[in-house]
């Protein structure tokens, strides 16, 4: 499947209810959830789930929603999630990808660190558009999202009742990110630190952790770790 | 923790790191305190098997095995992605972010991956012998790294298919 068929099944607009709610929840998700949460009948949603696991864009499994096992427990529901693979499109064809990694590659090899995170800091400081720093978590959260990080709410330490602190499904720098993590994971911390603004309300700290991106931000009054 | 001996082997790996500055100098306080709770967070992390550590000692810093300003990093991992998720999704990738403050850069390999029998523990003279066939080879199933990976089963294909020529 070519990555721009697998984007054309988006342009139904169920199905792109449903993809974006399964992609939200980061975790898997049943069929009568994800019904509910785009407002369509189960046997369309399952449909439509189909179609998308079937283009590679979600990936199906199956598991008791219950939580319990054995007799009695009912048979396993059909979970989603979403497909690991990156989809990208780009007309006429242009490859940034592999730019990227040159580029990183060569900043790697020169040790060049300070400097990419001087640029990155840079530019987060231009994008946010503005000479204040950001007023607080809920709007770091708009302007996260407008980016593709993805962010959600947390308690810090996964502790109920801490401090919320504001943590990323995704990472806009994945791939590169991959190969060259201190490199790139540092750039990308000095981007947001920039795009938040320095002391400020909320402030980034490097957190890193598997499956999501290596930056939290929080209320800069929460000192303890 | 004790380890099973496991038929598909662990990964082991070695990293060398020249200090830019001493040990006790107030420059390299922000690495020395983030020594033990990183230290900590490897032991309890998913995969791990073993690391060097100095005799009477939390970790291997003391041992200059590779030179005096040298300090050295070797363990032992079920998993390639354990391994990964711990150097670059853990607390650990805050230091390796900071490494250009403390560490002086490398030109040749200075970190460097091979599979051992499970319930082997690789000696220090044993994991320099692994990063200088890297240095002078480049990438093999003997000594390769993330970038260029081998799994259990290849390494083994690959290295029981040299044992046979021979």
């Amino acid at each position: 499947m070519k990555d721009i068929d697998a984007i054309a099944v988006l342009q139904d607009p169920v199905r792109r209810r449903l993809y974006e709610y399964v992609v939200a929840q980061g975790r898997e998700v049943g069929r009568n959830e994800a019904a509910e949460a785009a407002g369509v009948a189960r046997t369309l949603a399952a449909h439509h789930l189909d179609k998308l696991t079937q283009v590679g864009l979600l990936e199906s499994g199956s598991r008791r929603l219950t939580g319990r096992s054995g007799p009695g427990a009912g048979r396993p529901a059909k979970v989603y999630t979403r497909a690991r693979v990156e989809r990208s499109v780009s007309l006429p064809a242009r490859d940034y990808r592999t730019a990227a990694e040159l580029l990183a590659e060569a900043a790697e090899q020169a040790g060049l660190d300070a400097v990419l995170c001087a640029a990155a800091r840079r530019r987060g400081e231009g994008l946010r558009g503005s000479a204040a720093p950001c007023g607080g978590l809920e709007e770091a959260m708009e302007t996260l999202a407008a980016r593709g990080y993805e962010p959600h709410v947390e308690a810090s330490g996964g502790v109920e009742g801490g401090a919320p602190v504001v943590r990323m499904r995704n990472c806009p720098f994945h791939a590169v990110a991959e190969r060259f993590p201190p490199l790139v994971c540092g750039m990308n911390l000095a981007l947001l630190e920039g795009l938040i603004g320095a002391d400020g309300p909320v402030r980034a700290r490097m957190d890193a952790r598997p499956g999501e991106c290596c930056v939290v931000l929080e209320d800069s009054k929460n000192n303890e770790h | 923790m004790t380890e099973a001996p496991h038929a598909a082997g662990h990964l082991a790996q070695l990293n060398v790191a020249t200090l830019l500055h001493p040990f006790d100098d107030p420059r390299m306080t922000p690495f020395v305190e983030m020594l033990d709770p990183v230290n900590a967070a490897a032991d309890a992390a998913p995969g791990f098997v073993w690391r060097l550590v100095e005799e009477g000692a939390a970790d291997a810093t003391g041992l200059r095995p590779a030179g005096e300003d040298v300090v050295v990093n070797l363990s032992v991992w079920r998993t390639q992605e354990a391994l990964w998720d711990f150097a670059y999704r853990s607390g650990h990738l805050e230091v390796m972010r900071r490494r250009r403050e403390w560490f002086a850069r490398h030109v040749e390999a200075h970190m460097v991956l091979w599979w051992v029998p499970g319930g082997h523990l690789p000696t220090v003279g044993e994991a320099l012998e692994r990063l200088a066939d890297l240095r002078a080879h480049g990438p093999s199933p003997r000594a390769f790294t993330f970038a260029c990976a081998y799994t259990a089963a290849e390494a083994a294909q690959h290295l029981g298919t040299v044992e046979a020529v021979r």
